[in-house]
């Protein structure tokens, strides 16, 4: 049932996406404490009874626990409730959760080259998200070039860099210190000159709360903008699924400041849920459009609401 | 939604004073206002329940004195309890036979890297002679990241082995105890903590280089995790405190609390930015009023004290008691302002203020275009305010290049600030 990445680049399916399809979430089932185990049975229940006021209030801890939040796990709870007990509390989550989240993702890239501008608070994983991202374009058929607009962070360059080589995508890097919005523009003006499909953006972490950092940010968009027709075709905002509330805060700082397109959730193979995603999509309406789920190359996937959902309160 | 817990408690229980006693329906109502407060700051559920459980024995029964409400008095004991349990344990360090070894450990983009530079720049200040060993030879460029800020500090950095993390844990405390280095500061690969492999290797460095001190590096905007985290490493490195990152963000931070509740283990200490600078000791009174998301007065006028100046400060004290406060006044306390650091976090800092200013633009070149007008005026002028007439104010906007309507945004704001400052001058400055 999950999305594949060719539905996720909007091309026509092929046999390779096949092997995705089956148990995108099997590893982060495998790694679930004991101690979910008696709720999500009772999930998973044929039926439940409406008037059981302790199931509510397990489910609504349940999706605390999962990092949903207050206001978005009570609005979850008044959707669900409103559906009366007809199936299983899991399947009602699914389909609400679903709704949330709205139509399946896609990557927009249009262009020529189509743009990606990666931003988000520090080591939430935007580096290592580029690095898998530009090997499933190029295994889908794109060619990529990523560039290096963290000048800040000591050796970000080099990390890049060696994803780019793991990759087999194009590298444009910078000294450090130097103007991001500068090698951004480098950076779209090698991906034209090369002819390359997709360009990749990566940036220095920023704690949202950083004014003139995030005006930063906004400069970086602005000269990518001005340099290419409709680009940034897409700008993710990283998030780690082990944060809390203050997800909802970064996302919408950053999308204040440039338009996110769509959210990353990084580091779902450990034991955290990443339900902050659903507040966001509560609050701010912004869709999943990946998830990270290891360090490796090929630990990225496109995000499946109904896994995400079924994941949340899984055992 | 309510600005702060203070706010919502008056809500749920209404402002009147002195009434006798707290009773059973009151602390609970309030229990569930703290309750929703602490998961909203990311404290686990489960220790919010106990948290507030613990609380509410304490408040029931409990003489409200008469110069509080009720919610306030609420508010105190919880800030008590809450500031009693983050302070608990010992935050020191601890040193043995050098070379010392502090192991940093915890999960993939926590700061570890970062905060093992801060730490050693901390110790050398102190008159230590560190040395840092880089065991993260997972992520791409981390020991190069690690090389790079250690020459920024003047700290050396051994790398010695490019394969095994735990030879090259071993190989760089041994280095630096033959190089005569009384400090040896271990930074390791993120690891998530149910990752059998990669805690098992954690768990063998730690038994090759016997650290004196284990540090849990933990990020301030953690959720829910962080319980989990906290128990899995303990298992397998039972470690001695905590470093908590990032913060300088506008986190509650209610993964710390989490966290000294269910391992016992204090924050040592607080990493606040990327400057290499930014790591200070940890304030539980502070911690807990960010928590229950009360603001930050404390830190503020702490931070100020520090960077201003004593005779300026003593000067600006007698001003502001006076009741005076001219552009003069202005300018100075604009340069204060600066040299304590980034704007935001101060304005963050004050209570009720951080919600109202968020989204406005409160950076550096604000600033400079304020002092360009008050630079601008005549001596005469910046002592005295009132004579700033519209004649005048449109000379001083052609003479700093800025508009009338700055001017007149200035002039407002230099009221509004005297008074601001009157108050605090009186209050809790004085
Ligand atoms: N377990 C896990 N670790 C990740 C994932 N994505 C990134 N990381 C790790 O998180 C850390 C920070 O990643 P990096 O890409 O440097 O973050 P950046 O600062 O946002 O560029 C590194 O140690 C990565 O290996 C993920 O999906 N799962
Ligand atoms: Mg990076």
């Amino acid at each position: 049932m999950s999305v594949s990445w060719a539905e996720l680049l909007g091309d026509e399916p092929t046999a390779a996406d096949e092997p995705e399809r089956v148990g995108v979430f099997a590893r982060l089932r495998d790694s679930l404490a004991k101690s979910r185990r008696a709720l999500a049975a009772e999930l998973q229940a044929a039926a439940f009874d409406p008037g059981d006021a302790e199931a509510w209030e397990r489910l609504e801890e349940a999706l605390i626990r999962a990092d949903v939040g207050v206001p978005a796990t009570a609005e979850l709870v008044r959707r669900i409730e409103a559906r009366g007990g007809a199936s299983s509390l899991e399947d009602a989550l699914v389909e609400e959760v679903r709704g949330l989240f709205g139509e399946p993702p896609r990557l927009r890239l249009d262009g020529k080259p189509s743009v990606i501008l990666v931003v988000g608070v520090n080591g939430t994983g935007k580096t290592t998200t580029i690095g898998k991202l530009a090997l499933k374009l190029n295994q889908h058929g794109r060619s990529v070039l990523v560039g290096a607009a963290d000048t800040f962070r000591a050796a970000a360059e080099e990390q890049l860099e060696e994803w780019a080589r793991r990759a087999g995508a194009d590298f444009v890097g910078s000294p450090r210190g130097a103007d991001p919005a500068a090698v951004a523009f480098d950076a779209v003006e090698a991906g034209r000159a090369r002819g390359k499909d997709v360009v990749i953006v990566d940036t220095a972490g920023r704690l949202h709360t950083q004014a003139n950092l995030m005006a930063e940010l906004a400069k970086i968009r602005r000269v990518i903008a001005g340099r290419c027709e409709g680009a940034p075709h897409e700008t993710l905002l990283v998030i780690d699924a082990t944060t809390g509330q203050n997800g909802l805060q970064q996302a919408r700082l950053f999308a204040d400041a440039v338009e996110v397109s769509g959210v990353v959730l990084t580091k779902l193979d450990g034991s955290a849920r990443g339900g902050v995603a659903i507040a966001i999509a509560y609050e701010l309406g912004l869709p999943v459009t990946l998830v990270g789920l290891g360090e490796g190359i090929d630990d990225l996937r496109p995000f499946d609401a109904g896994d995400f959902a079924r994941a949340l309160v899984a055992g | 939604m309510f600005d702060t817990l203070s706010d919502r408690l008056q809500a749920a229980l209404g402002g009147l004073r002195g009434k006798g006693r707290l009773d059973e329906e009151t602390v609970s109502k309030a229990m569930r206002e703290i309750r929703l407060a602490l998961l909203e700051a990311d404290v686990n559920v489960e220790v919010a329940r106990e948290f507030t459980a613990t609380v509410k024995e304490r408040a029931l029964g409990e003489d409200v004195s008469r110069s509080l409400s009720p919610a306030q008095q609420v508010v105190k004991i919880v800030h008590e309890e809450l500031t009693r349990l983050l302070g608990a344990g010992d935050s020191r360090l601890v040193f043995g036979k050098p070379p010392t070894v502090i192991l940093l450990a915890g999960l993939q983009g926590s700061g570890k890297t970062t905060a093992a530079a801060k730490l050693a720049l901390h110790l050398r200040r102190e008159g230590k002679r560190p040395a840092l060993v880089a065991c993260d030879l997972q992520r791409p460029a981390a020991v190069e990241q690690l090389e790079q800020l250690g020459r920024q500090i003047q700290v050396p950095v051994y790398a010695l082995d490019r394969v095994d993390p735990v030879a090259a844990a071993r190989a760089g405390v041994d280095a630096a105890r033959r190089e005569g280095y009384d400090v040896a500061i271990l930074d390791t690969a993120g690891r998530l903590h149910v990752d059998e492999a990669l805690m098992d290797e954690l768990e063998r460095v730690a038994a090759a280089t016997k650290p004196l001190n284990v540090l849990l590096v933990l990020d301030a905007m953690t959720g829910q995790e962080a319980v989990n985290v906290a128990l899995a490493f303990q298992e397998r490195v039972a470690f001695d405190g905590v470093v908590l990152t990032k913060l300088d963000g506008d986190a509650r931070g209610g993964a710390a609390l989490s966290v000294k509740a269910v391992t016992g283990k204090p924050v040592k200490l607080a990493s606040t930015g990327e400057k290499l600078d930014q790591l200070e000791v940890f304030h539980p009174d502070r911690m807990a009023s960010r928590i229950l998301g009360m603001g930050d007065v404390l830190t503020l006028i702490e931070k100020a004290e520090a960077a201003v100046e004593a005779d300026e400060q003593a000067e600006l004290e007698r001003r502001l008691r006076a009741g005076e406060f001219t552009f003069d006044d202005f300018l100075a306390s604009s340069k204060m302002l600066r040299r304590m650091g980034p704007l935001q976090g101060i304005v963050k800092m004050i209570p009720g203020l951080g919600r109202q200013l968020q989204g406005m633009d409160v950076d550096e070149r604000q600033l400079a275009r304020v002092e360009a007008i008050i630079l601008s005026m005549t001596p005469q002028e910046r002592r005295m305010p009132h004579i700033i007439t519209m004649q005048r104010r449109r000379r001083i906007a052609a003479g700093s290049g800025t508009s009338l309507d700055e001017v007149n945004k200035l002039m407002a704001a230099r009221k509004q600030m005297a008074k601001m400052m009157k108050q605090l001058g009186k209050g809790r400055l004085g």
